[in-house]
Formats: structure tokens, sequence, C-alpha cells
């Protein structure tokens, strides 16, 4: 019976890492950068629901809309602003160290503002937990809602890059560059726009994890964030359906490590991992090997 | 190409990792910064009063000096400490001071080692004679290191890391944090308060580990059982889905948390979400629960922690204190705030068990105190019948106090 709880509880905490690893897979897809600041990005979105929700005290809704409307701005800005000017720049290192320096930076202000005190966060998710199996089994409102929301947003997203012309455009953007461009696809927009889904979808799972482990301080993003990068490399970055399988195999195992060989493990055992799939498998689980011109 | 690529993306992500492990573990001192440039001024204000007092020393009194956090995030430790060290001072001036002497108390910011280490050079210019402080771990071990160069007499409120008594010339009021371990199991097993215990570690953080040690030894002569030892690290400490699930399957009637009140909360909310509602028993990280910005309180109804001081005890001692502290500084005073007033009559204790006078040398008075300090009991608001050691530890019987309507109410 623990059994199933763990596993439940493992796919949940899956879900989230699926839902931050879609932001880095598609970036990395499309601009073929790292975009280090994506971590922080969750915890923008969780301050923008906390200050909506409990300071102003209006209903969770309009919170998870301000977080969704603010990532989106704040992604596009962050793109615009600071990796842009560097898209040409001679090394792709460049762009990679700016990702960094844009992360501090958001976890800075975020300091100056909220302050390195935690606050505590409260669920968006008005479920209560529900019992199976004569009260044995316990899964939490949160759960349910973070696997049900994981599953949905990656189907309503398949569907966009597959049936849309936007979301064609970016698979376009994201096979060939060049050849896109002169096809008429505007690369710029197109990129622009995977910023701007990346970090909506961010801001969704940012109020996710702090509904289910509600704790919030500016750095609440970082651990998440460096998940999510594995389980995106893991299932094969530049793949979709690969980091939803990555995010939810990375909490499976973190959570079942935890359960059954130790809790202190868990980290190093989920990194082992990723060093063995990738020695077996160097594009990941999903991804595609494809030539590099030389 | 290909290799580079990766060895990069390894590079950076292991910067990254390292670089976030800095960011979590730096994150108390970068709230204390900011905290102290806010408040400034306001430590500029209370730096001239406490100077103010302490110009009217004339020679004949004994100097003490006190060192604590008056300022930035840490202020209400120090602030509190400042305030009931000046009312037992009062209080003995006004009854005739010690074997015939005035006591004079000038107290010091702190909010760093450096800015510790300067607050003492600061009083031993005033002429201080002992330290009373610092309040803080860190700071205090910082001040450790010049005491026992000048072998100055010091006594610190609550400075509990176990570096902070290092010196044969340091003593403390407050359990050590291992010490706090064993209080709780004592305390646990005295009051029958569970049969099965669970036990959470941060495995990598001293203070938790330091209590989880000492709590497992002195609970095998507990008459309860130690049915799980639940851990985590500051890397893993957001999720305690599986600790809590194994607590619960373990039987656990009682769930030992020895943390700071961060993770505590987590883990609080997160048996309320499983369904896991045991008794929670912590030790002094606890004590700001309560504080936390937008914490549902009615979780932590019903925890226990051990604590040395609660304002609401109904005892003589304790309703005179709290009444001189609210009646000077509008404020109810924390257990902070019963350390330092303790620490004033553990000096004038040890004073008079060794008939000092204020002409001896600063290297005098501290033999002549350090002696006195293991002979002496002292009856105060922290305890009954405390006495000291030679390594400078306390020894009274441990309190506990439990959350009643999101407040702390005696046990």
């Amino acid at each position: 019976m623990s059994f199933l709880t763990f596993l439940i509880n493992g796919i949940s905490l899956g879900s989230v890492y699926a839902l931050i690893a879609l932001g880095y897979t598609m970036v990395y897809g499309i601009a073929k950068m790292l975009n280090f600041a994506h971590g922080d990005v969750i915890m923008v979105g969780a301050f923008a629901t906390y200050t909506v929700c409990s300071t102003l005290g209006l209903s969770p809704a309009l919170g998870v809309l301000a977080a969704v409307v603010l990532c989106t701005v704040l992604g596009m800005v962050i793109e615009k602003v600071a990796y842009k000017p560097l898209r040409k720049a001679s090394s792709p290192l460049a762009v990679l160290i700016t990702a960094i320096g844009v992360s501090y930076f958001l976890q800075n202000v975020a300091l100056l503002i909220f302050g390195s005190n935690m606050k505590s966060f409260t669920s968006v998710v008005p479920l209560d937990s529900v019992k199976f199996f004569g009260g044995r089994i316990t899964i939490s409102g949160e759960t349910i809602v973070t696997i049900l929301s994981c599953i949905v947003i990656m189907a309503v997203l398949m569907l966009f890059i597959n049936k849309t012309k936007a979301g064609q455009a970016m698979l376009a953007v994201s096979e060939d560059k060049g050849a896109a461009q002169l096809m008429g696809i505007n690369a710029d927009a197109t990129i622009t726009l995977t910023f701007a889904i990346g970090s909506a979808l961010a801001a969704v799972a940012g109020v996710l994890l702090c509904s289910a482990y509600p704790s919030l301080t500016p750095y609440t993003g970082s651990m998440p964030g460096i998940k999510a990068f594995v389980a995106a490399v893991f299932g094969g970055i530049g793949s979709i359906p690969g980091a939803f399988i990555g995010g939810v195999l990375l909490g499976v195992i973190e959570n079942l490590t935890k359960a059954y060989i130790s809790a202190q493990l868990s980290d190093a055992i989920v990194f082992a991992v990723l060093i063995v799939v990738l020695l077996v498998k160097p594009t990941g689980l999903l991804g595609r090997n494809i030539q590099e011109k030389v | 190409m290909k290799m580079k690529k990766l060895l990069s993306i390894v590079a950076a992500s292991a910067m990254v990792l390292s670089m976030a492990g800095c960011g979590n573990g730096g994150s108390d001192n970068a709230g204390a910064s900011t905290g102290a440039a806010e408040s400034s001024s306001a430590t500029e204000a209370a730096g001239t009063e406490a100077n103010g007092n302490s110009s009217a020393s004339a020679d004949g009194t004994f100097k003490i000096g006190g060192i604590g956090p008056i300022t930035g995030a840490a202020a209400i430790y120090g602030t509190n400490v400042r305030n009931a060290a000046q009312i037992a001072v009062d209080e003995i001036n006004a009854a005739g001071g010690v074997n015939g002497y005035q006591l004079e108390l000038n107290f010091q910011d702190e909010h760093d080692p450096e800015k510790a280490v300067n607050a003492y050079n600061t009083l031993k210019d005033w002429g201080a004679q002992m330290i009373l402080g610092a309040v803080t771990s860190t700071p205090c071990i910082a001040v450790t290191e010049v005491t026992k160069e000048d072998n100055m007499f010091q006594l610190t409120p609550s400075g509990s890391a176990v570096d902070c008594a290092k010196y044969d010339n340091n003593f403390r009021l407050c359990f050590s944090d291992p010490d706090q371990g064993a209080a709780s199991a004592q305390y646990i097993g005295e009051n029958n308060l569970a049969t099965k215990v669970a036990v959470f570690c941060d495995t990598s953080n001293v203070y938790s580990t330091g209590i989880r040690d000492s709590f497992l030894a002195g609970a095998e002569s507990q008459p309860f059982e130690v049915v799980a030892q639940l851990e985590y690290t500051a890397d893993t400490n957001q999720d305690f889905s599986v600790q809590i699930q194994q607590a619960q399957e373990a039987g656990a009637d009682l769930v030992f948390l020895p943390m700071y009140y961060e993770d505590a909360s987590r883990i609080l909310t997160q048996s309320d979400a499983a369904g896991y509602h045991p008794s929670f028993f912590s030790c002094d990280g606890m004590d700001g629960i309560l504080t936390v910005e937008n914490f549902d309180t009615s979780l932590a109804e019903g925890v226990m922690l051990l604590t040395p001081f609660a304002a609401d005890a109904q005892d003589e001692k304790t309703q005179n204190f709290v009444k001189a502290y609210e009646d000077a500084y509008g404020d109810t005073p924390n257990q902070f705030a019963a350390d330092g007033y303790d620490c004033v009559y553990a000096i004038k204790a040890a004073l008079e068990a060794s008939n000092a006078t204020p002409d001896m040398s600063v290297s005098d008075l501290c033999e002549a105190m350090k002696s006195a300090m293991t002979t002496i009991s002292l009856d105060g608001l922290t305890g009954e019948g405390m006495t000291w050691n030679e390594a400078g530890e306390p020894s009274k019987a441990p309190k506990a106090v439990k959350i009643e309507n999101g407040a702390y109410t005696a046990m």
C-alpha cells in the first residue's frame, strides 16, 4: 500500500519537474541555449500568486492568472533584453553566462522586495485530501491537481505544436532556423513566443510546486530548476514528450529512492541515473541524434 | 564538438548546483544584512541611549559588557537580552549592589563575527570586566577567541552551539544544542508524552544532527521507543511526503523535530495534507514558527517545544519579571529575555561567592568567577537550582511549552 503512495507522490513531484522541464526543452530546441534563469521564473510566479492571494487577499484564480501573465511578460522581456543581443555572439557560452546572471538578478530582486524570510504559501487548490482503501492511502488534493494539470497541459501543448501555424513554425525553427527564415517564418518572433510559453508553464509549475511544498523564499526555484534541467536532458533535450517522461521518471526515482534506499542519497542516485542514461543513450531517452556539421 | 558541448553542460550545471548551495546557505546572512541596513538608524538611537546610561560610570562599579544583535534580522533576540539584563542590573543596584558595589551594563550591537569582536574591543576600551554574550552562536564563538586571549570571564545567555563554551573562561546559561536532545528525551519520557517516537533529522546541519544524536542516546533510558529515524538534507528539505508516510506506518504517536522552524512548517503542513496528526515535539529552533508570514498557525496547534521560559507561566518570579519588562518596554519578554535576566543574577552569584571587588584585574576576576561558577546554585526564571560544571555547561530541569490558540502556553 505504501508503495502506491510513494509512487503517486513521486508522479506528482515528477509532474512539477516535467512542467518546468518543458520550458527548458522548448527553449533549447529552438534557441539552442540553456536558460538557467528558468528556475527563478518559477519563483517569480510563486511570489506573484503569493502577493495577489495572501497580501492583497484576492481569489486564488486571480493569483494564478497574475502569475501566468507576469511570467509570460517576464520571459519575453528577459529574452529581448538579455539573450537576443547575444544570439549572434561567437561563443555559445556568452548567452549561458548571461542566463546565470539573469538567474542571480531575479533572486536578488526578490530578496530586495520580499526579504530572505521564508513565507508560507497558501495552497491554491481547494480540494481536500482523498482517502482510498479505507483510509490506508491518503492523496492530497494538490497531488491530484498537479498530475491532472500536467497531463492537460502536455496534451494542449502537443496539439498546439502539431496543429497550429505558430506551433509548426516553432518546429520548423528548431529543425533548421536558416531554412525556416527563408520560408518566410519570423524566427525572432517564434523564439519570443517559445519563451512566453515556457515562462507561462513555469508560472503554473511554481504555483503547483509551492502549493504542494508550501514555503517560498527567493531561492525556491533553484533546486527544482536544476532537477527539471536534469529531467529535460534525461528525456532528451529538445523533445517535448521526452521532458514529460524525464520529469515523471525523475520524480518517481527520487521518491522511491528516498523510501527504499536512503533519503540522503536520493539526489546522488538521481544524478547517477542520469549519467548512466547518458552513457547508454547520449541524446537522452527520446532525443534524436542529429549530425552536427563541423 | 558534441563532447565539448556535453562537457560545458555538465560544467555549467555543476556551477549552478554549487551556487544554489551557496544561495540557500547564505540566505539567512543576506537577510540579516538587508535588515541591518534598514534599521541602522534605530541602532544609533539605541546605541546612544546605552552609552548615555554608561557615561555615568564611576570607579568602584562592576562593569558588565553585553554583546548581542540589537539591529537586523535577529534584533529581537539581542533587544530582549539587553532589556532584561538592564532590569536585573537595576534591581540588583536598587537592592544595594554586589558585595557593596554597583553593577553597570554597556550593551553593544553584534551582527556577525567581525562586528561582535569589534563590539568586544569597544567594551574593553570602556573598561568591561566581564562579558554577557554574545547572544547568537556564530558571533559568540568569535568572541570566545578574544576573551580567551584576554582571560576575561564570559557568560553567554543563548549561544547554544557547542563551541560557545569552548574554553574554560566561557560559560553558558542555556542548554547546548546537543543537550537539548537529551533534555527533550527526558521531558517526553517523564511526562509520558509518547510510546512510539519518530525522529527527523537534517543530516546536513550540525544543529539538527547534534540534537538527534543526544536525543537517541537519552531515549535509551526512557520508557518510549524510537520507531523511525527519518533523514533529509538541505537539498531535499521540500518534499517530506515519504518520511511522513514512513512515520505513519511505523505507528509513531509523537514526532520529534530537531530543526529550524522553516523545515518544520513544511513538515506540519504536509503531515496535515497526508492526514497524519501525531503530537510534535521540538527544540528552540521551533521558536518562531508562529511568526512565519502567512503560516496557518492552526497547523502548529498542540506542538510542544523545549524552551526555558514561558511568559504566561503562573509562578511569582515569572509574573514579576514579565510585569517589570512590560512596564519598562511595553512588550512581552521571550526566552532570550529570561536568559539575559538570569545571566546577570548568575554573575552576581559568582561575584558574591568569590568575594570579588571591582579593583581586581580582569584576569584575576575571571579566575575567581570561573571557580565560583561551579559552586553556585541559582534559582532563576529558566530553572530552579541551576548549577554549572567546569566545562561551562548548565544543569537544570528541562521545561517545555505548548502552542495553544496560536500562542506559547506553559505546560
